[in-house]
């Protein structure tokens, strides 16, 4: 019997493999605190992305702008639905392909300028799943399966353009036809949560997205956060802890740091800097982009410096929206 | 900001209150809602007509938004500007992770999903990601986000405006899928459950011939022809046997819905 490796276009990850990385991680409770340049550097050029958070609600700004400054190249990124997050890491050039169901700013801003001339120019790709199964994809990963079963994206050209990742199937119990999805196992997570203690114990307020499977299919998780708590405090509410600790390997402290994006409870997006983001890609794009990256990206000397340049009115708009969902 | 736009057709009668397109359409697509249903719904004329319908003749109507809320509770003149922010939790029954809100459409949750798109064709295919040659796209659009899911396993509303370069023949890209080919190709492809339902525009609602699953004109807005229809449509449009006048919007939907967007941010 000879034997053939099956066709694994899209890197479905051998169990053996994904134990192997999982038993070598130090998996103890212990210290996890590092700067959010020592965090950045952690990502390596070429790796497998998965950004928390959906939309622009708790995204990991502060860390994908620490990306940006390091330069990083050649970075896959993926996330349930990008915003702004994906024209940034399209524009900087650190990223070569975005993987998500979604592309785009947000509604109100319309079809985003920079996703369209970076895929139309071929300068980057954008590949297309549906949100479900981005999803499901994430939940295999995180299940330690090397694909999940679907009924959906079938018939569509959706479904047609990842022939080959995505295989039919049929049920050997009632004969249904369905959709194999391959795993998606991150080489690093990168996820904001509203607390979180050194060890690495995130709690999150409000919607949970898709971060609790991104953070256990993912071979390592970096978090940034709003605050650094006791693991006393911890302790006192387990229940609002969002994934193990042990799936954590770096945690940053970084107030603000899904700005221009929200952070449910603590702040709404800063909607003046995203149309100020928007106007500047409108005119002259490449020139738009490129002022935008070194007003808010190069120049500022920390995160701190880049809060200050979005300006205080904004950001205090921003936290007067966020806490008025518990004033109801 | 706050005018009311009358609408420029005919034959309304004297004691028919002036609507705009947009407040047609939303008014239209609540009335193909029903009491006791489970909604997925979007942000705009979809979440308006899902709140209408709840607030008016389906008091039991429950809404999902795909970033993961079950059961929110709109407040009027507050409406949520996307479905993934905190805004759209508000008063909610639950929220939920986004593959399990989504995979209550799988399990047999969701009764309706509301879609918009780019294109719309003959047998009820949705582009919403290229205009052009995928391959070399004149356009790349944002992408299917979760209407590849609703529209895979659920029944689908579309309230669109009627525009002849949005009706085409065949779209470039299959994202969100209807009856496919038409016949029994949807189910042969391995969905067996949903589809398109009612496509509602400004100038008619359109359904779907139960033979062939083509698209077709089931019933009119007031002063409106089934010529004006077809000479809107980029494909040849059949009329439903039992093809009837749309009530107009009544004063009662006019100000509910009104009352929803005072700011009028959806329905100008």
């Amino acid at each position: 019997m000879t034997e053939t490796q099956p066709a694994n276009p899209y890197g479905v990850k051998p169990y053996s493999q994904l134990r192997a990385e999982t038993a070598a991680r130090d998996r103890s409770l212990h210290d996890k605190v590092v700067s959010l340049e020592e965090a950045a550097a952690r990502i390596k050029d070429g790796e497998h992305v998965a950004i928390g958070g959906c939309m622009m609600s708790r995204t990991p700004s502060a860390l994908i702008w620490a990306l940006v400054r390091a330069k990083r190249k050649n970075l896959t990124f993926s996330r349930s639905i990008v915003s702004s997050d994906g024209d940034i890491v399209f524009a900087s050039g650190i990223a070569k392909k975005v993987v998500t169901s979604w592309f785009s700013q947000g509604i109100v801003w319309g079809i985003s300028r920079v996703m369209r001339a970076w895929v139309e120019q071929g300068r980057a790709e954008f590949e297309e799943w549906s949100h479900m199964s981005m999803g499901l994809r994430y939940r295999a990963g995180a299940m330690g399966l090397p694909f999940m079963a679907t009924r959906s994206m079938m018939g569509s050209d959706v479904g047609r353009m990842r022939v080959g990742a995505a295989k039919d199937f049929t049920c050997p119990f009632t004969g249904d036809k369905l959709l194999l999805l391959p795993a998606l196992n991150p080489d690093v997570a990168i996820i904001h949560v509203q607390r979180c203690d050194k060890y690495g114990n995130p709690q999150i307020d409000g919607l949970p997205f898709m971060d609790h499977d991104l953070a256990l299919a993912a071979k390592r998780v970096i978090l940034t956060t709003e605050r650094i708590v006791s693991n006393d405090q911890i302790r006192r509410a387990p229940d609002r802890t969002a994934f193990p600790f042990f799936t954590v390997e770096a945690v940053v402290e970084v107030p603000f740091g899904s700005a221009p994006h929200e952070c449910y409870g603590l702040y709404e997006p800063f909607f003046t800097h995203m149309d100020l983001f928007a106007n500047m890609t409108k005119a002259d794009l490449d020139k738009g982009v490129a002022d935008y990256l070194e007003r808010f990206y190069y120049e500022p000397k920390s995160w701190t410096e880049y809060l200050e340049r979005m300006g205080l009115a904004n950001l205090l708009t921003a936290a007067r929206g966020g806490e008025s969902i518990y004033d109801d | 900001m706050t005018k009311t736009q009358p609408l420029a057709r005919g034959t309304s009668p004297a004691h028919t209150p002036a609507y705009t397109a947009a407040e047609l359409l939303a008014v239209m697509a609540s009335r193909t809602l029903e009491d006791g249903q489970t909604v997925f719904a979007g942000v705009g004329i979809p979440l308006l007509a899902a709140t209408l319908a709840q607030r008016l003749h389906a008091p039991g109507l429950t809404i999902l938004f795909e970033g993961g809320v079950l059961g929110p509770f709109i407040v009027p003149g507050e409406l949520p500007p996307s479905t993934n922010e905190q805004r759209c939790t508000r008063r909610a029954n639950m929220i939920l992770p986004i593959t399990d809100v989504l995979l209550l459409l799988q399990r047999g949750y969701v009764d309706i999903g509301f879609l918009g798109g780019a294109q719309i064709d003959h047998y009820g295919n949705i582009n919403s990601s290229f205009i052009g040659d995928p391959a070399k796209p004149k356009t790349r659009l944002p992408g299917t986000g979760g209407g590849n899911d609703i529209a895979s396993l659920a029944k689908i509303v579309v309230a669109m405006k009627h525009e002849k370069r949005r009706f085409v023949e065949k779209v470039d890209f299959v994202t969100s899928p209807g009856f496919l080919s038409g016949g029994d190709s949807r189910a042969k492809s391995g969905l067996v459950s949903g589809g398109m339902h009612k496509i509602v525009t400004d100038l008619a609602v359109l359904g779907i011939d139960p033979a062939s699953k083509r698209v077709r004109i089931d019933a009119l807005h007031p002063g409106v022809t089934a010529e004006q229809v077809r000479d809107n449509t980029g494909f040849d449009l059949e009329i439903a046997p039992d093809v009837h006048e749309t009530k107009p919007p009544d004063e009662r939907e006019l100000r509910v819905l009104r009352e929803l967007d005072p700011d009028r941010l959806y329905i100008a």
